[in-house]
């Protein structure tokens, strides 16, 4: 016979609770463990890999250029950064200068993207906690951004635009006056994101001063991305080690001391504004000139070791590739943010209530099937 | 916490929620900014525009000009097609080049040996079978095809009810290579 607990002893022990695998607010699948004492969460176990399928592995038997669409697949909210990692470090290695259209084509659509992807960010983080309203907003405004890419590349979240060398084809004509008309349509609308949900005060009591995490904690665990400005930590790749045509632009590094999830969620609206200020900048000046370099039918990377880092819009994305002088990778290893952002989650949440784990997680931004790859 | 403040947190608290509820509530009175379309009756060509506020269809007006059909943009990438002209005839030499670079398996070219009239072997397609199901849509096959035998369209409406249905045949029954095309 077990022995009889006292109501007393039960409410002081720990017990554990299982959020996931399919729960609303992770938004895939993934599970976290959750000790919990009372209403307080006392510890975080994630389980990933639900959704594993092997893509480094499959990288090895295909060539440079078919890596290319697997990686969309990775984090298929910044598809073409992924993209700009394989290419930027095949480019290295074989040491080729992509004309400068490209690098202007390129880093607006990064930009792009990086607006997609925190718009989508934004009305699921609404979402989340329980403002239904921001989900249709957010998706509306996203919509032009699609088109823009549907009309240029030929697919709207998963486009494989880039190849090593350049583009996989040239931008349409309608292109320019396409995102030119966003930009003006979006710098009137992006006010409305703050009326409906920074100032609510609904909101901010479930953001501000929650899920706290230090500078000096960011670091060590690796927190980069907005996730990681939010706790002060320089860490925008851009900045750091420019790559595209970010050295010649003018942008702020968004920051912030806080450390809470208000904050995570600040920088991200903020970048929304940089990466307006990115794309303004460069629009009316693409040169004219060829859309992809030369390259050869077979490209065959020299044998060595290559890397590449890209900042993404959730952190710092690392392409290392291991070549033995063959049409095929050796090895591939991807460093994706996510991954690596989710192990500050158990800090984070350490002491604070159970309904709050779904607003720090909704504001590390996790995109579980680059999580599990 | 005294009671000023007490009471002015609950009026800045009450003061924030309006402002939301005024920008949502500017949009139930501007009913022509609503995005939401509605599908299976888009496809149509003479689009009412009642089709797309159900609310409002008793009072059946005229269609507005911007609230069309649904046009498919040019270049989005639905289905793998192989372009014939109207003699029947298609660029595919058959050199295999998208099936080696087709990252699926998805292409598949059955090719055969035809004698010409000047007693050569040449190389020509028996049947060029392409599965959709496999299909990741990254282009490479239309990319690299030598003679611009492939091309995508922009149909996107592939919903079959047998995954068998899904296997192809590009090329035409009775087709031919085109002239000039090596």
């Amino acid at each position: 016979m077990a022995e009889i607990l006292e109501v007393k002893d039960i409410a002081q022990q720990e017990y554990l609770i299982n959020m996931g695998p399919q729960h609303p607010s992770t938004h895939g699948v993934m599970r976290l463990v959750v000790s919990l004492n009372g209403e307080i969460v006392k510890n975080v176990q994630p389980h990933c890999g639900y959704i594993h399928r092997g893509i480094e592995k499959m990288c090895e038997k295909l060539t440079y250029p078919q890596i290319i669409h697997l990686t969309d697949r990775m984090d298929y909210l910044s598809a073409h950064m992924n993209n700009a990692s394989v290419c930027l470090t095949v480019e290295k290695a074989l040491g080729i200068e992509i004309p400068e259209r490209v690098k202007y084509i390129r880093t607006i659509m990064d930009e792009l993207q990086r607006i997609a992807s925190h718009q989508l960010w934004w009305c699921a983080f609404g979402m989340d906690l329980g403002g239904l309203t921001c989900f249709f907003y957010g998706l509306r405004d996203r919509e032009p951004i699609l088109d823009i890419f549907e009309e240029s590349t030929g697919s709207r979240l998963i486009q494989s635009y880039y190849t090593p060398g350049g583009l996989m084809n040239d931008i349409h004509p309608d292109f320019q006056k396409k995102v030119k008309e966003f930009i003006k349509y979006f710098r009137k609308i992006l006010p409305e994101y703050d009326q409906l949900l920074t100032g609510n005060v609904i909101f901010q009591e479930r953001t501000k001063g929650i899920g706290i995490l230090s500078k000096e904690e960011a670091i060590n665990r690796g927190l980069t991305g907005p996730s990681g400005r939010g706790s002060g930590f320089a860490c925008d790749v851009r900045k750091r080690a420019p790559y595209h045509l970010y050295d010649k632009v003018d942008f702020k590094e968004c920051l912030y001391e806080e450390g809470d999830t208000f904050a995570r969620y600040k920088v991200r609206i903020d970048e929304m504004w940089e990466s307006m200020k990115i794309i303004e900048q460069l629009i009316d000046n693409i040169p004219e000139g060829d859309y992809t370099a030369k390259m050869k039918a077979v490209i065959k990377l020299p044998e060595g070791e290559f890397f590449q880092r890209v900042e993404t819009a959730r952190g710092e994305l690392i392409c290392f590739i291991v070549s033995d002088g063959n049409k095929n990778p050796l090895r591939v290893k991807f460093r994706s943010p996510n991954l690596i952002n989710l192990a500050s989650l158990n800090v984070m949440s350490k002491d604070f209530k159970i309904a709050d784990l779904v607003a720090i997680s909704g504001s590390l931004d996790l995109v579980i099937p680059c999580m599990d790859r | 916490m005294n009671v000023v403040e007490y009471i002015s947190g609950i009026l800045k608290g009450v003061k924030s929620l309006l402002i939301g509820m005024k920008v949502t509530g500017s949009y139930f009175f501007r009913p022509w900014k609503i995005v939401t379309q509605q599908y299976p009756e888009n496809r149509k060509k003479d689009v009412k525009w009642f089709y797309f506020l159900p609310l409002w269809k008793a009072h059946g007006k005229d269609t507005p000009a911007e609230r069309k059909q649904i046009v498919m943009l040019e270049r989005f990438k639905g289905e793998l097609i192989m372009p014939h002209n109207e003699k029947n005839e298609h660029k595919c030499t058959g050199c295999g080049i998208c099936e080696m670079n087709c990252p699926n398996g998805t292409i598949e070219i059955i090719s055969i040996q035809l004698t010409t009239e000047d007693g050569k072997k040449k190389r020509a397609i028996d049947k060029h079978i392409y599965r959709m199901g496999m299909c990741t849509f990254c282009g490479l096959c239309v990319k690299t095809c030598p003679s611009d035998a492939l091309a995508f369209t922009n149909t996107f409406e592939h919903a079959v009810f047998n995954r068998t249905k899904l296997n192809k045949v590009l090329n035409k029954e009775g087709s031919t290579l085109m002239k000039g095309v090596e």
